[in-house]
């Protein structure tokens, strides 16, 4: 054991340097992100340049930047649908993981580990199939237009799916455990003693939830609408699948240029757009939450 | 919405009959008191004798199971926390960690809609009052715990209820640090005139602290007084023991003379005054601090109460005082504390002693009481 120590600290060169360890740890996953993340990240900025070549499927780097402007301008109405329908799913999320959060880490006593897995049980499905379930039960024959429909909600030409509402919900659906986790995590913290301090202190239930219950799970609620946004935005499975054409995001397009089209470019540029976006919202929106305002 | 706290009733705390069951377990078992306005109270008990529940119930925290709860002529059994006239120093503190020491200290006087100036005034004097007014811009993870704790204090105060709670509020200081705001607290009550209502399980920090304690123990209170009348006087072993130590040793009554019982103890005859006696019958316990007994090598002179043929089993040196087993011919260990203040040679391990104390620091009890009930 000690001569296998020895020869593997000779290895890295780390002769009695403990400060190596943090760094060595870190190394499985650098490696991870350099092959899986930075190099794919180069050659989609390479590829979003280039111009076609002679051959479908052949292109040539031409530094053509207007690649950009054009890939923009021809798909601005399915990216701010897909912000629109971001935003939309995020709140709808936090609306629905919020409470459920809420009840999981102060009123659920003994069943709280039970809670928890439920809340992570529907990772056991695939994503696809879940979404396609979801395509069944808003269906013409699902329990949700036929209840609608009885109770005259809907008008009986009216149907749920493909459309924008069936998009927004399926997005809020898939990405809740996302959004109730970190709420969890962040509410389950909150010392039940600060709450009673501010009922002592002449604060009725809705007030001390206003400030201090709220304002204590704000890290909660940073990262668990930054976990819903993020991928939600640039979802495309589920407006490919409870949607209709006109509800297209930005992702579907995409898709559509890099394996229908074979406009790689064209692609690369709008993911890198949908990136740039994407980062300069979530920088504009942690730094109005304020980190101040964290503890 | 919210109670001005300084117009609302004032006067003494009352608990008439108060009950906490849990299922068949009574936590607080008719628990009457009366707590005059403007004292120091302290609740003294070991844990799970039920004054912490007794101190939710006072604020609101815990719903009694039956009794009722009065401030002055107010009440407010059935009121919500947020309405009653009294403040709570909670153990740990409970600071608020997103908000400034100002703004800790603020929250009760903001949720009573109280203007601006007058909160900043308000904040500001209760600051100096603990002296830290140089803090108030910070968080309180930036604050020592001594510190952390005189914000809790100042945070309930500035409210001026018409009492003050304070559970267990020295718990998690040093003991320097919790000698020290002993006194503080003391001089801050002394200062705001606000009834305290402390509850610990520190006799120490009871006895410093109150003008009354409650010694409370299975949800009931055993006895109530001033720190010296409990100690000098206990009424019940667990008193004897909870308070200090106490050498209780069974003796049977066999006269009386004018003003003292006359109790033959290891086939002595000792004296005990009537006046400080709670016992009924002939069969009773004799009570003696540690610290009362004069210790000496056998065949010295003694006088007072006397007892002979005692052998020292254990000597422990505490500084201040020397610690002494001595084991008696009938097998009964006796506790003797010595003040080292002459230059008299230590007594050693095996020594054929005698004790003697004078008779009024004696105390009796029923012997019916378990003498060993409150000893930790």
């Amino acid at each position: 054991m000690a001569a296998f120590k020895g020869t593997s600290a000779k290895v890295f060169g780390l002769t009695d340097n403990k400060s190596a360890l943090p760094y060595l740890l870190l190394l499985p996953g650098l490696l991870w992100l350099a092959l899986f993340f930075i190099i794919p990240i180069f050659s989609l900025g390479q590829m979003s340049t280039k111009v076609a070549g002679n051959e479908t499927g052949e292109f040539i780097q031409g530094y053509r930047f207007s690649n950009y402007i054009d890939a923009f301008s021809t798909s601005m109405e399915q990216f701010s649908r897909s912000f629109l329908y971001g935003i939309l799913a995020t709140l709808i999320a936090l609306a629905i993981a919020y409470p459920l959060a809420y009840a999981i880490a102060f009123k659920s006593g003994r069943w709280k580990n039970i809670l928890l897995v439920l809340v992570v049980a529907p990772f056991f499905v695939s994503f696809l199939l879940r979404t396609i379930a979801w395509k069944q039960i808003l269906g013409e024959e699902g329990p949700v237009v036929s209840a609608l429909r009885a109770l005259h909600l809907i008008s009986p030409q009216t149907s749920i799916t493909s459309s924008a509402f069936a998009v927004i919900m399926g997005l809020a659906y898939n990405f809740l455990p996302f959004m109730t986790l970190p709420l969890y995590a962040s509410l389950e913290r909150i010392d039940p003693r600060t709450l009673e301090a501010a009922g002592d202190l002449y604060a009725n239930g809705f007030t001390t939830f206003r400030k201090v219950t709220f304002p204590l799970s704000m890290p909660g609620v940073i990262a668990g609408t930054l976990l819903t946004f993020i991928p939600a935005a640039g979802d495309y499975i589920n407006a490919t699948i409870l949607g209709s054409p006109s509800n297209k995001m930005l992702g579907n397009v995409i898709e559509a240029r890099f394996f229908k089209i074979v406009d790689y470019p064209a692609a690369a540029a709008l993911s890198f757009t949908l990136m740039a976006a994407i980062l300069i919202l979530v920088t504009l929106y942690v730094r109005r939450a304020g980190t101040e305002e964290l503890i | 919405m919210a109670v001005d706290a300084s117009t609302s009733a004032r006067g003494d705390l009352i608990l008439k009959n108060l009950t906490k069951s849990f299922g068949e377990f009574n936590a607080v078992d008719d628990l009457s008191l009366v707590i005059p306005k403007g004292s120091f109270f302290a609740l003294l008990g070991p844990s799970g004798c039920g004054k912490t529940t007794t101190l939710r119930m006072i604020a609101g925290l815990e719903e009694p199971t039956s009794g009722s709860i009065f401030v002055g002529e107010t009440d407010i059994t059935d009121m919500k926390s947020y309405r009653r006239p009294v403040n709570t120093v909670f153990q740990n503190y409970a600071l608020f960690p997103h908000l400034t020491i100002f703004e800790n200290i603020a929250f009760g006087l903001r949720r009573r809609g109280i203007a601006d100036t007058e909160v900043k005034v308000a904040v500001d004097k209760v600051l100096s009052l603990i002296e830290l007014p140089e803090l108030s811009e910070r968080k309180p993870s930036q604050l020592s715990g001594g510190q952390q704790q005189r914000i809790a204090v100042a945070r309930a105060i500035v409210n001026k209820p018409a009492l003050l709670l304070l559970d267990e509020p020295l718990g998690a200081l040093d003991l320097k640090l919790r000698r020290q705001m002993q006194i503080e607290l003391k001089w801050i009550q002394t200062e705001v005139g606000i009834t305290f209502v402390h509850v610990t399980h520190d006799q120490e920090e009871a006895m410093t602290m109150a003008d009354t304690i409650a010694v409370m123990n299975k949800g009931k209170i055993e006895q109530m007084g001033t720190p010296e009348d409990l100690y000098d006087s206990p009424k019940t072993a667990f008193v004897a023991n909870f308070l200090g130590q106490s050498n209780l040793i069974p003796g049977k009554v066999s006269g009386i003379d004018d003003n003292n019982l006359i109790v033959e103890l290891f086939g002595t005859k000792v004296r005990v005054p009537k006046i400080r006696s709670s016992a009924t019958g002939d069969s009773i316990l004799v009570g003696i601090r540690p610290e009362k007994f004069r210790i000496a090598a056998e065949g010295k002179e003694a006088h007072g109460n006397v007892l002979t043929g005692g052998v020292i089993s254990d000597v422990s040196y505490i500084g201040v005082s020397t610690q002494y087993q001595v084991e008696m011919p009938s097998g009964r260990e006796i506790n003797v504390f010595e003040q080292n203040d002459d230059d008299e040679e230590m007594l050693r391990k095996g020594a054929r002693v005698v004790l003697s104390w004078e008779p009024n620091f004696t105390f009796a009890l029923d012997s019916n009481d378990n003498p060993t009930g409150g000893s930790f």
